[in-house]
């Protein structure tokens, strides 16, 4: 739709560099050890500019009101009680666990689905499978705005707005990204294996569910933290859809947060902050924890094809 | 078996009654896509352009309004002034993140072992919040006591007002959205990192230096993924929304001491013409305008990426 197709399907967001090569010959080798250590002291410097926001913040969020804006990173005078406030002060325990239960099941649907549609397009060879497959492509570079306004219409007709289906049940369709990506992992699996369970007498279900799906379990722990992810973090579709503080996601408390004690009333900035971090904490360990998968997701998508 | 194992051109085999049984499964394994495609995807899109000729404000039905959306679209000095700060945004956006990630990914390709830990700290803005980004950059920016004027006054430099001048809105949240270039150091490190090394190898026989080897040798492979970066960012620079709607928008509006017309994003003005005053037909005119511009803007982009791009092989 919004760009050529290239032959075979293979479209639009694909990048066009090779698929895969033999590990390349560690250069470093021939370099002079005063270059290296440039090299390092470049990015340690670099480093040390993205940490700093990450520190200020843990520090401010520790330290009494009248300190948040002072010089330093320190937390001190060291005030944790910053964030037994913001817990009292809102519902952080509930939106955690909104933002939670939303997060799994927008993961898991459009893992699961994903995974069924690019297990039709990587095993199938059917009339109008290029053309399909180009449009799934497609659709990656849609403008959000363009169909946020009927989708809407749609839940509010439905009278689910005001509840948490529509932040995950329009995963039940799958999505571009993670069949894009889950196509290739199929695609790589030896096809003969499933000819022999066909000639065996699997259905084509089971070839995908007791086959195909275990076997690219790191892609679809791939896809499954990259949706989970983008849930917790969203705010457009809880902005459209929540009015009931009690039913939020954790970024649309925290806007209720910034809203209500940043700007308004006391400016109790240490709440905030403290709110800040309650929200993203839960995203670094989850980076940490699959560091690997993330790090794959961005590499393949950005590279195969 | 009637199907092959070799994969087989598709449409060149005859249409047995068995693979007339596999394409109706295959039909079955996309029946969710497709469905779904029907139902959030091409018919939201066929309802926003029938909108965006109406007045709706969602309690009312719509009433036609033939081409006044547009009228107005192209007169409302709102929407052009979100349009140009837009379009201001992308074009600092997108070049600097691009240069930026390149030359993080160029040195941690040569570090060896310390790689993997520069890349996750420079991969850990991305995992924050765009909520959070948004609190936390407007503390930073702060005008007497935040990081970014202490560390100028360091070097002594005063700094300016991000958050209020509004000449300087842009630039600060510009340098906001550096912070999480993450992932598109990831993508040029994956690329870099497929660069065969007997590539470098000719072109040190041919006695290429530092320069050349990347001019002639690193760009051109490289050259996928940066047409890549370039396509993918310049559409998200231009539907940029949330950090900045948290620093700007929402109850602060309403609080009067700031004219968010300088923090005005096109698609946030979009947004709360659809959600705040209902105008559900003048934003769906507005949802077409851009679809419109990103679409120009992108076969622009790859119309000019075909002549810079190097295809190597050709894979499938």
């Amino acid at each position: 739709m919004t760009t050529t197709t290239r032959p075979a399907g293979v479209g639009t967001v694909v990048v066009p560099v090779p698929a895969t090569r033999p590990a390349p010959r560690p250069e470093d080798g021939r370099r002079p050890r005063w270059q290296r250590v440039l090299f390092v002291l470049a990015l340690l410097a670099a480093a040390v500019v993205f940490l700093l926001p990450f520190v200020w913040l843990v520090g401010a969020s520790l330290r009494p009101r009248e300190y948040v804006f002072a010089p330093g990173f320190l937390p001190v005078p060291f005030a944790p009680d910053n964030y037994a406030q913001a817990w009292q002060a809102m519902p952080l325990l509930t939106w955690l666990f909104n933002s939670l239960v939303v997060g799994v099941a927008a993961a898991a649907t459009a893992t699961l689905s994903s995974a069924w549609v690019a297990f039709g397009f990587a095993y199938f060879r059917f009339p109008g499978r290029n053309l399909l497959f180009g449009l799934v492509l497609a659709t990656m570079m849609l403008p959000f705005a363009v169909t946020m306004i009927p989708t809407y219409l749609i839940w509010n007709r439905l009278g689910l707005v005001d509840t948490q289906v529509p932040l995950w049940a329009g995963n039940l369709f799958g999505s571009a990204f993670y069949i894009f990506l889950l196509r290739q992992f199929f695609l790589s699996l030896p096809r003969e294996y499933f000819e022999a369970a066909r000639v065996d007498g699997a259905s084509y279900p089971q070839l995908f569910w007791r086959m195909a799906f275990p076997l690219v379990r790191p892609a679809l722990l791939v896809a499954f933290v990259f949706e989970f992810k983008a849930s917790w973090t969203d705010l457009v579709k809880p902005l459209i859809y929540l009015r009931n503080e009690q039913l939020y996601t954790l970024p649309r408390g925290l806007k209720v947060i910034l809203d209500r004690f940043g700007y308004g009333g006391e400016q109790q900035w240490e709440i905030v902050l403290a709110g800040s971090v309650i929200a993203t904490v839960p995203m670094i360990v989850l980076f940490f924890l699959a560091q690997r998968h993330f790090v794959e997701g961005i590499a393949t998508t950005g590279r195969k094809g | 078996m009637a199907t092959s194992v070799t994969p087989a051109v598709p449409g060149r085999r005859r249409r047995s009654p068995l693979a007339r049984r596999e394409a109706r499964w295959a039909y079955l394994f996309l029946a969710p896509w497709i469905v779904g495609f029907l139902a959030f995807t091409a018919g939201p899109m066929v309802a926003s352009l029938w909108l965006s000729f109406t007045e709706y404000d969602v309690i009312n039905a719509p009433r036609f309004s033939g081409l006044d959306n547009y009228r107005q679209l192209v007169s409302d000095p709102q929407v052009a002034r979100s349009l140009g700060n837009t379009v201001y945004y992308a074009a600092l956006h997108v070049p600097l993140v691009m240069a930026l990630s390149l030359g993080l990914a160029l040195l941690l390709k040569r570090v060896g072992r310390l790689q993997g830990f520069f890349r996750t700290v420079f991969y850990l803005p991305v995992m924050t919040p765009a909520v959070a980004v948004g609190i936390l950059f407007l503390l930073l920016l702060n005008t007497q006591d935040g990081l970014v004027n202490r560390g100028l006054a360091l070097v002594g430099i005063d700094g300016p007002s991000w958050t209020t001048d509004p000449g300087w809105v842009m630039p600060g949240i510009v340098l906001m959205s550096l912070w999480s270039l993450g992932s598109t150091v990831i993508i040029y490190l994956a690329a870099l990192q497929n660069v065969p090394g007997d590539l470098y190898e000719a072109a040190d026989l041919d006695g290429a230096g530092p320069w050349t080897r990347f001019r002639h040798v690193t760009l051109p492979m490289i050259s996928g993924s940066l047409f890549f970066t370039l396509i993918v960012n310049t559409i998200a620079s231009l539907q940029m929304f949330t950090e900045v709607y948290t620093m700007y928008f929402g109850n602060r509006q309403t609080a009067g001491s700031f004219n968010s017309d300088a923090a005005s994003f096109y698609v946030i003005h979009l947004f709360r013409e659809a959600f705040q005053f209902l105008h559900m037909g003048f934003a769906s005119a507005m949802a077409w305008l851009l679809f419109l511009l990103i679409l120009g803007i992108t076969l622009a982009q790859v119309k000019l990426g075909n002549r810079f791009v190097y295809y190597e092989g050709e894979d499938r």
